[in-house]
């Protein structure tokens, strides 16, 4: 459970573009990471980069390390599917299957994988649904599609299903961009108790939310349109909202930027 | 008041220019079955004054009259704009209208002319011993052909189909992929004696016989590649996140492909397969060449001759009799019904299939 991530020199590409370069950082494990920075810097593809997501997209490709724990991601002989079995992900918009029930929806990374019993699958749907805070508002609807919730209660269903694969884990691109106040401060709450259990990484446009969830937050930069994406620095939230020791992060935190 | 001074020659009160009403003059909602009526009067009248015979003539004048009368009226009465808005409306109107036509005359000769001789006994029973130009006999041993024709048709090209979708959409790309999609789109025009003939070439290579089965291979060649088309499209439509959201999950990705996005598809793929056996129903020719046709029920597409309903229709066609265009009729008639059941039916899966939205 939990694990650490350590990253060095990761650049990622798509096709001949070189999107991000040079990323070297730490994550520790049963706590929050937040990624800040401008649109088009590359905080999605890093994230992708940590499950092997980003390879799905056509031309994407990776230089680089990336150890969790012991073991390199991209070593050769890892399958990209363990990975995402151990690195969970939750993305933008939430996305459940529009052609299953809540219940299959949650069930769905354990069916899929064919790797479990029967019997264990309505305790860890419900373990589930409870560790997402969703199970009281679903519990009399099972078996109605996932795509009738509130966007909302869809985004806490990914979750929901995220963590019913046990990863060791769990990324999130910007899950509340698509949500109003309340259903963000529900999935912000979710954060603060799912990361005694996982490794959590989340990116975020708003600034607000890296100051109240993450106990780390980086901070990514590009020199110029076209330009790769870099890390600027990374260091404990407070420090980085209240005196960050580069430039570039203070003018942008204060909205100075550009 | 130095701006008075400024205004100098044009301190006069602006003119008030054109009225800036939100009422305008405007035609009463009844105003185009009035001009419909009109201009189908004034076609009549024209035609029989010119004397013209052909009714066809009649309707085109009244259609033409019917977009010009639309058009000058509204914009005398209204403006422009309502007037290119009424012509654009009008237009459409009558291309539907010229659409539908045939359609309906189509369906309305068929039944009226199909129920003569439909009747249990003309389902049930065989041309076996029934002289063509006199009454009796049926159509079962064609139902049966083209039933087991097109279901073997149908069980080889899926599965191709499907597989070749699947592979253009969710792995194929450089070279092999636009080849495959450059001849899946050669194929789709295929004229149908042209795969009849293809088989029929085999056939008389190796020796073998006329059977259902080689004319339903000859359909499966015309049915493939608008199966390959349709089910192509339906996949693409899959959001990209559904299957990212599975992959994140640590699922392989044939599994996504089986579980996640077929399923996702599913509703469209069964309509297209569905639209492909309708268009396969109806071809004679590769029928004609290579399942040869017969009076009499067999029901084994392995061997020996069969029958099938558009080969049946031609047949009866060509004996000349009463009786015979009767049975071509009835036989036409079950014909439409099987497509038309089989869309049903790809509806109803389309819709019990379809992901859901309801809370």
């Amino acid at each position: 459970m939990a694990k650490r991530i350590d990253v060095s020199g990761l650049t990622a590409y798509y096709g001949s573009h070189k999107a991000i370069e040079d990323i070297s950082m730490t994550v520790e494990p049963r706590s929050v990471t937040a990624f800040i920075g401008p649109s088009g810097c590359g905080k999605s593809t890093f994230l992708r980069t940590l499950n092997r997501m980003h390879e799905v997209t056509p031309g994407g490709r990776v230089e680089g390390k990336v150890m969790l724990d012991d073991e390199n991601l991209y070593g050769s002989g890892v399958d990209p599917v363990t990975v995402r079995r151990t690195v969970g992900m939750v993305f933008q918009r939430p996305n459940p299957f529009p052609t299953m029930s809540i219940f299959d929806n949650v069930a769905a990374g354990l069916r899929l994988n064919g790797s479990y019993k029967k019997s264990e699958l309505a305790d860890v749907v419900e373990r589930s649904l409870k560790g997402a805070n969703l199970w009281n508002e679903v519990k009399d609807r099972l078996n109605k599609p996932g795509s009738g919730l509130s966007g909302g209660q869809q985004q806490r269903l990914c979750i929901a299903r995220a963590i019913a694969v046990e990863p060791d884990v769990l990324l999130m691109d910007e899950p509340c961009s698509a949500l109003d106040p309340i259903s963000t401060l529900a999935i912000e709450d979710l954060i603060g108790e799912l990361k005694e259990r996982f490794t959590i990484v989340i990116v975020t446009h708003n600034m607000q939310q890296a100051a109240r969830v993450s106990d780390r937050t980086a901070f990514f930069n590009l020199a110029a349109v076209g330009q790769p994406g870099r890390l600027i620095e990374i260091d404990d939230t407070e420090r980085i909202f209240a005196n960050p020791s580069v430039q570039a992060t203070e003018d942008y935190i204060s909205g100075r930027f550009g | 008041m130095s701006h008075a001074v400024v205004s100098g020659p044009k301190a006069a009160p602006p003119s008030p220019g054109p009225r800036r009403s939100l009422n305008s003059r405007s035609l009463p909602r009844w105003a185009p079955l009035g001009f419909a009526a009109v201009s189908v009067l004034l076609g009549v009248g024209i035609s029989l004054a010119a004397g013209w015979e052909s009714r066809v003539q009649w309707g085109l004048v009244s259609a033409l009259l019917f977009v010009l009368v639309s058009y000058v009226v509204t914009s005398a009465v209204e403006n422009r704009r309502q007037a290119t808005d009424r012509l654009a409306t009008s237009l459409v109107w009558v291309c539907f209208i010229l659409a539908v036509i045939p359609l309906l005359s189509l369906i309305w000769v068929t039944v009226s002319r199909g129920v003569k001789a439909l009747d249990g006994y003309f389902l049930t029973h065989s041309m076996a011993g029934v002289p063509g130009f006199e009454a009796g006999g049926g159509v079962y041993h064609a139902i049966v052909g083209t039933l087991e024709q097109v279901g073997l048709a149908t069980l080889v090209s899926v599965p191709v189909g499907l597989l070749t979708a699947v592979y253009l959409v969710e792995y194929g790309k450089g070279a092999l992929a636009k080849a495959v999609t450059f001849f899946v789109d050669v194929m789709t025009g295929i004229p149908s004696i042209v795969a009849g003939l293809f088989l029929l070439s085999i056939m008389l290579m190796f020796d073998l016989q006329p059977s259902g089965l080689m004319g339903a291979l000859a359909l499966a060649i015309l049915m493939i590649p608008v199966v390959v088309r349709s089910t192509e499209e339906m996949l693409k439509l899959v959001p990209n996140e559904l299957r990212e959201a599975s992959l994140a999950l640590g699922v392989p990705k044939w599994r996504t492909i089986v579980k996640v996005v077929i399923p996702t598809a599913l509703g469209g793929i069964t309509t297209g397969v569905m639209l492909a056996i309708a268009r396969i129903a109806g071809e004679t020719a590769p029928i004609m060449l290579l399942v040869f046709g017969t009076q009499l029920i067999n029901a084994n597409p392995f061997d020996g001759a069969q029958s099938s309903l558009p080969f049946y229709i031609w047949e009866q066609y060509r004996v000349g009799s009463e009786a015979s265009y009767d049975r071509a009729w009835a036989a036409a008639l079950v014909l439409i019904a099987f497509v038309m059941i089989l869309n049903l039916v790809a509806r109803g899966i389309a819709r019990w299939k379809a992901p859901q939205t309801g809370r």
